[in-house]
């Protein structure tokens, strides 16, 4: 990865800062420039506490050259206690403890790494609240 | 704006065409459109593919295919909306034609997705970049989420998805452009190799080369062209949020609602009107969700349906009697116009074995990655 790109998006990745909408409240994870919901430009930045329920998931068994090695893992769409949205890889779990509805708790793991000498790129996984 | 035919096809067979490169391929369905439309002369061209430039390492496609396929110095454009480039490339087309600018516009699209890339990266890059693709979700992934939320929220089973698996490639074995044509199992869709659970490979559209082309000309050519009429009676676009976690309900494609929405309105017609459907199944639940967006069945009566054989050949509104995406191949470019062609050689009473019977309204819906962009056309045959 760009180092450039790697650094603009530690914030999201690293501390999960997300743009509560001023007018409607909503919350874009990641930032927004425009509310989706309410079209407003004026936003306070807040960080998303790190945890939520399961929405959705799979458990990929084919995947892209970077993530050859890992299969099959499990990914979902968490939505966040504030009502945000983000996708995860979900972790430290068979694929059957994994259901809809289910709590988890985001935490900072490694999601990719490019060889031996490339960037270690970190972000947010899910793990099951037990 | 004026009235909008189409007077010429032209496609290549789908499958893993090893013998012809990206230029071969636009260049075999350019000449079968010209040499059916008896035209000379093309006013411009529009060209969809999704991603040459990650599939073959060629970008500024346009002016090369427009080389190859004997149009020098005509102006050619580069239409990407992911999997609807296709769709889009044909709208911009149409828009061209109706708006008086041209007479005579074809729209083609292109995808040589075997030589040698990472598809599957290639195609996440329809995704949300950083927000998805990054953890290491895959476009089956995403509708395999889709999958997962349409049944838990209307009970949609296994067997349901499997039917649309079924459904298409018997429809496939009519269609001497497919590149699957063999009939599947119920069990064997539901116990092939797992790709993302709850789908696996015979819930998936293959990878695939392959490239489609039309002329679109005003009425007045299209008479004079000797073909059977068949007139856009509408066309209409509409986009969503790229990544699927944005959207409040995932087991929707609001994208593909609106625009049906609109096309019915431009078309004044009601979904019950429609003849047959060429849907965009990229994915078994694509279809099912589809069909519920279309209105052609009730939200959550999708799987039902199709079990109940709705939607078959001999069903009450026959969909994807090419054999779709599944069975035909889905080299993504190209599938938006290659689902008009079908369309076409429908309305057009020249399907073959695949034929319909009185068949005058029919549907292509094209989408572009999981719903973030949706195209869809409403012909109609006037002979």
């Amino acid at each position: 990865m760009i180092v450039p790109r790697y650094t603009r998006e530690i914030p999201q990745r690293m501390r999960l800062e997300a743009a509560e909408c001023k007018d409607c409240n909503f919350i874009s994870f990641p930032p927004r420039r425009i509310c989706p919901e309410c079209g407003t430009t004026e936003f306070t930045k807040i960080r998303l506490k790190p945890e939520g329920t399961i929405l959705t998931y799979t458990i990929e068994h084919v995947a892209a050259e970077a993530f050859a090695t890992e299969v099959p893992f499990a990914v979902g769409i968490i939505e966040t206690n504030e009502g945000a949205r983000l996708t995860a890889q979900i972790v430290d779990c068979t694929p059957d403890e994994i259901a809809i509805g289910k709590e988890v708790e985001l935490a900072t793991r490694r999601i990719q790494k490019e060889g031996h000498a490339g960037i270690l790129q970190y972000g947010y996984k899910a793990i099951l609240k037990r | 704006m004026r009235e909008v035919y189409i007077i010429g096809l032209g496609m290549t067979r789908f499958g893993e065409l090893w013998a012809q490169s990206l230029r071969d391929l636009f260049a075999e369905a350019a000449l079968g459109a010209i040499k059916d439309s008896t035209m000379v002369h093309i006013d411009s061209v529009y060209i969809g593919a999704m991603s040459p430039g990650l599939f073959v390492g060629q970008e500024h496609i346009a002016s090369l295919m427009s080389d190859y396929a004997g149009f020098n110095g005509v102006p050619a454009t580069h239409i990407e909306s992911a999997c609807a480039s296709g769709g889009l490339a044909f709208r911009q087309a149409y828009i061209e034609v109706a708006s008086g600018l041209s007479d005579v516009v074809m729209a083609g699209g292109v995808e040589k997705m075997n030589d040698g890339a990472d598809a599957t990266y290639a195609l996440a890059s329809a995704a949300d970049q950083e927000y998805e693709a990054f953890h290491g979700v895959t476009f089956p992934g995403l509708y395999a989420m889709m999958a997962r939320a349409h049944m838990h929220h209307h009970g949609t089973t296994r067997e349901q998805l499997a039917e649309v698996a079924v459904k298409n490639h018997l429809h496939g074995t009519k269609n001497p452009r497919a590149q699957f044509k063999m009939t599947v199992s119920i069990d064997q869709v539901i116990n092939a190799t797992p790709v993302a659970e709850p789908l696996g490979l015979l819930d998936c559209s293959p990878v695939t080369d392959g490239a489609a082309a039309v002329i679109l000309a005003t009425k007045e050519i299209a008479q004079k062209s000797g073909k059977p009429l068949v007139k856009v009676k509408a066309s209409a676009h509409a986009t969503d949020q790229i990544a699927l976690h944005s959207r409040k309900d995932l087991s929707s494609l609001p994208a593909v609602g609106t625009a049906a929405q609109k096309a019915y309105k431009e078309a004044n017609i009601k979904p019950e009107d429609l003849d047959l459907i060429e849907i965009h199944d990229c994915f078994t639940i694509a279809e099912l969700i589809v069909m519920e967006e279309l209105q052609v069945v009730k939200r959550g009566q999708s799987g039902p349906a199709v079990s109940a054989g709705f939607s078959r050949f001999d069903g009450q509104l026959p969909i994807n009697i090419s054999g779709g995406l599944k069975s035909k191949g889905h080299p993504v470019g190209a599938t938006g116009v290659a689902q008009i062609i079908e369309i076409v050689e429908q309305l057009r009473n020249e399907a073959g074995e695949r034929q319909i019977a009185n068949a005058r309204l029919g549907m292509a819906q094209n989408m572009g990655g999981s719903g973030g962009s949706c195209v869809i056309h409403i012909l109609e045959g006037e002979s």
